[in-house]
C-alpha cells in the first residue's frame, strides 16, 4: 500500500498518534517485517522435526530471497540434507493476490525440472509442521482482521478467513511486537473452539538493522507433533540477481546456493 | 567417450574442494504373480551401493557418482558393459560443468538429461531409457539411463537454448527378452535379442521460454529411433534414422497445470511408409492435467494418441498373418499420489491404459520413510491385455511384485 494511502485512509478513520494504528496497517506492517526485509536475503535453516512418536526428522536447506516490486518476491531453496533430498532445489515466484504462484523443484537424480501443480497452500513444507504459506506468507488479503486489544507491547489481533472451506482453522490469533511489527506468536483455532496449531517466535535477533526471527517453533497440537526451525548465517542487501531465480540456476544451482 | 569419462576420473583424484560422499544401499527382491516359461520366477535379486561425489576445482564443478550392484539374476556379472549398465559397476554420472561465458552453461561426459512435458510419456525426450529397470521395480530414477555428451547452453534474452550433443548413439537399454518377455516370446535369457546399434552421433536441442506463468517449447532431433524400430535382411533389431520436430506448452488452468505436447516422428529410412521392416513414421500428441485435489493428494491424468503415417501403405506391405498396429493408437494415464503421516508414507499408484490396444499396465507402491536415512518400499508392475502383440499387452507373463529397503549414507 501507498505511504499516501495509507495517509488517507489514517485521516479517514480519524486516528490519532496515541491510539493504536488501524489494524489492516498493522497486519501490513507485520508482513513487510516478517517476509520482506531489505531488497534480499539469505540464511541457513536448520529444522527438526520432533513426530508425535517420539522420533526426530531433520531439514537442512539454505534459503535465497529477492523482492520485486508490488509485492512480487522470489525464493530460491537448496536442500543440503537429508540425504534423499539432498541436491534438490525448489523454485517459487510468489504473486501477491489472487495469482497462483508458480513452484518448479530441481530433481538431481533424474535431471529434470518438475513445474507443481498448484494446490493447497495448507500442505506440509518437506514432511514438517510448517505448511508452505508459512514460509512464502500468507496474503493479507485472504482473511479480515480485527484488533482485540494491546497487551504487554504486543497488538492482538484475530483473522479470520474470507473462504474458511479453505483451510483447516476457523480463525487465528496473532500478536505482533508493537516496536518492530514482528508476529512473536499465533494460534490457528477449529470451528470447535480448540487451538489446533501455534507457531511461535523463540528468539529475535536485530540483524544489519532489521529484527529477524532466528528460533521460531510451530506445534501441530492434534498430532502432537512440533517442528523446530533455526536460522544461521542470515544476511540482508547482499546483492542477489533476479537472474539466480530461474530454471537455468534450478540445474546448475548458484555457488550463493551451494556454499 | 571413455577418455573423458577416465579424464573426469583423474580430475577428481586431483582434489579441489569436495562435498562428502553420499549415497545409498539399496536391497531389492521382486517376483513374478505369473509363471512365464524358460524365466527365473525372480524379477529382481540385487544389493546395489551408490556413491557419489562433487568437487568444485576453480571455476569446474565435477561429479562422478556410480552404482555397484551385486545382481544375483545376472549371470555375467564380472562382464561390465558401461553403456548398458550391466556387469558388476554402473556408471550413473561422471561430467565436469563449467561457465566459459556469463551467457553459456556447458557440461560434459556422462550424464542424464530430460525434457519435456509428459509424465512417463515421452514425445520430445529421446534421451536413453533404461526399461529393463522401468518394468522390474528399481527405483524410478532408474527409467532416465545416462548418457555420454556434451551439452551447452546459450540464454538470449528471456530465451534458453539448449543443444546436446552426444558422439556416439546412446540407445535406450532396451528390452532383449532376458529377464522381461515380448512379443512374439522368441528371445530368451539363453539366445537374446540380437542388435545391431550404430555408432553414428545424435543432436538434441531445444529452445524455451517461461511467458508469465506459461512455458514454452520447441524441440528437434536428428539421431535414431532409441529402441529398435525394425529388423534387417539378418534378422537383427535395427535403429533406424530418425528426425523429430515438436513443441510443448504448460501452463495454470484450473486450479491445476496443464500440459500440451506434439511431436512429428520422421521415420528418415522409409519415409514412404512401405518397408514393412522399418517402423513408419508417427506424429505423436499429448494433453495433460494435473492438480492437487485436496491437502496431500495429487491427481494427474493425460490422453495420448500415436498417429500412425501412411498407414495404408502400412497395411498394404505388413507381411501376412503378423499383427497390425492401429493407425491411433490412444494411451490414457491416471496418476495418484497420497502423502500420509506427514510425508512419512508416500502410496502411488499409476495406471497407463489404452482403449485401442485394449491393454493396461498398473504401477503401484507405499514408500515408508522410517527415519531419514531408511525407507522400506512395496510395489507392483502389473500388466494386462486382450492380445499378446499389443504394446503393453505382450508383457503379461511380466507381472511382478516387489520389495525394497534403502538405507542412505
Amino acid at each position: 500500500m501507498k505511504p499516501t494511502l495509507i495517509l488517507i485512509l489514517s485521516l479517514l478513520t480519524g486516528f490519532v498518534a496515541a491510539e493504536p494504528p488501524d489494524v489492516t496497517e498493522i497486519v501490513l506492517k507485520a508482513e513487510q517485517a516478517a517476509y520482506y526485509a531489505g531488497e534480499d536475503g539469505v540464511a541457513d535453516v536448520s529444522m527438526v522435526i520432533h513426530d508425535a512418536d517420539g522420533g526426530t526428522r531433520e531439514r537442512d536447506f539454505r534459503i535465497l530471497r529477492w523482492n520485486g516490486g508490488e509485492g512480487e518476491q522470489k525464493f530460491y531453496v537448496y536442500f543440503r540434507g537429508p540425504a534423499d533430498v539432498r541436491r534438490m532445489a525448489y523454485l517459487v515466484w510468489k504473486h501477491p493476490g489472487e495469482r497462483e504462484d508458480d513452484r518448479w523443484l530441481w530433481l538431481p537424480a533424474i535431471g529434470k525440472v518438475n513445474r507443481i501443480a498448484p494446490g493447497d497452500k495448507r500442505t506440509s513444507f518437506v514432511g514438517s509442521d510448517f505448511v508452505y504459506e508459512d514460509v512464502s506468507g500468507r496474503s493479507p488479503e485472504a482473511d479480515t482482521h480485527e484488533l482485540l486489544g494491546v497487551e504487554d507491547g504486543r497488538y492482538h489481533i484475530r483473522s479470520t478467513p474470507k473462504r474458511p472451506g479453505d483451510v483447516e482453522f476457523a480463525h487465528y490469533d496473532v500478536w505482533i511486537d508493537t516496536e518492530t511489527f514482528l508476529p512473536l506468536k499465533a494460534e490457528y483455532t477449529n470451528a470447535r473452539g480448540e487451538v489446533v496449531r501455534r507457531v511461535t517466535a523463540d528468539r529475535v535477533d536485530t540483524i544489519d538493522g532489521h529484527p529477524t526471527v532466528t528460533v521460531s517453533t510451530v506445534e501441530d497440537v492434534s498430532r502432537d507433533s512440533k517442528t523446530v526451525n533455526t536460522f544461521s548465517n542470515i544476511q540482508y542487501d547482499v546483492g542477489l540477481n533476479e537472474r539466480l531465480f530461474s530454471e537455468r540456476f534450478l540445474r546448475r544451482p548458484p555457488r550463493e546456493a551451494v556454499r | 567417450m571413455r577418455g573423458i569419462v577416465a579424464g573426469l576420473m583423474c580430475l577428481l583424484a586431483l582434489g579441489g574442494r569436495g562435498a562428502p560422499v553420499e549415497g545409498f544401499v539399496d536391497a531389492r527382491w521382486g517376483e513374478r504373480v505369473s509363471s512365464d516359461t524358460g524365466r527365473e520366477s525372480a524379477t529382481l535379486r540385487e544389493v546395489r551401493v551408490q556413491a557419489g561425489q562433487t568437487r568444485y576445482l576453480g571455476p569446474v564443478d565435477v561429479r562422478v557418482k556410480a552404482d555397484f550392484v551385486y545382481d544375483d539374476l545376472d549371470g555375467d556379472r564380472e562382464e561390465v558393459d558401461l553403456d548398458t549398465g550391466e556387469g558388476w559397476v554402473d556408471l550413473r554420472t561422471a561430467w565436469a560443468a563449467f561457465r566459459p561465458a556469463p551467457w553459456m552453461d556447458v557440461k560434459v561426459g556422462r550424464q542424464v538429461l530430460t525434457w519435456g512435458t509428459g509424465d512417463l510419456l515421452f514425445l520430445n525426450d529421446l534421451f536413453p531409457k533404461d526399461w529393463r529397470s522401468f518394468f522390474v521395480g528399481r527405483d524410478v530414477e532408474y527409467l532416465k539411463a545416462p548418457s555420454d555428451a556434451v551439452w551447452a547452453a546459450v540464454y538470449p534474452g528471456d530465451w534458453t537454448l539448449d543443444l546436446v550433443w552426444t558422439p556416439e548413439f546412446d540407445p535406450d537399454r532396451y528390452l532383449t527378452g532376458e529377464r522381461i518377455s515380448f512379443y512374439p516370446d522368441r528371445f530368451t535369457p539363453e539366445s537374446p535379442l540380437p542388435a545391431e546399434v550404430p555408432d553414428g552421433s545424435e543432436w538434441a536441442a531445444r529452445l524455451s521460454r517461461v511467458f508469465g506463468s506459461v512455458e514454452m517449447a520447441l524441440y528437434g532431433y536428428q539421431g535414431y529411433w532409441k529402441s529398435p524400430a525394425g529388423f534387417n535382411a539378418r534378422g537383427r533389431a535395427v535403429f533406424p534414422e530418425l528426425r523429430v520436430w515438436g513443441a510443448s506448452v504448460l501452463f495454470p488452468a484450473a486450479g491445476g497445470l496443464m500440459n500440451l505436447e506434439g511431436a512429428y516422428y520422421d521415420s528418415l529410412e522409409d519415409r514412404s511408409g512401405t518397408d514393412p521392416n522399418i517402423d513408419n513414421s508417427e506424429a505423436r500428441l499429448l494433453a495433460g492435467y494435473s492438480r492437487e485435489v485436496r491437502t496431500d493428494l495429487t491427481l494427474g491424468v493425460q490422453a495420448y494418441v500415436e498417429w500412425l503415417q501412411d498407414a495404408a501403405a502400412y497395411e498394404r506391405n505388413l507381411p501376412a498373418g503378423h499383427p497390425a498396429r492401429d493407425e491411433l493408437r490412444q494411451v490414457y494415464t491416471v496418476r495418484m499420489t497420497q502423502f500420509l503421516m506427514k510425508q512419512k508414507l508416500t502410496l502411488s499408484a499409476f495406471l497407463f491404459a489404452s482403449p485401442t490396444d485394449e491393454d493396461a499396465y498398473l504401477r503401484g507402491s507405499a514408500e515408508y520413510k522410517w527415519t531419514d536415512r531408511l525407507a522400506t518400499t512395496v510395489g507392483a508392475n502389473l500388466f494386462a491385455g486382450r492380445e499378446d502383440s499389443t504394446f503393453f499387452g505382450q508383457f503379461d507373463d511380466n507381472s511382478n511384485v516387489y520389495v525394497a529397503v534403502r538405507h542412505w549414507f
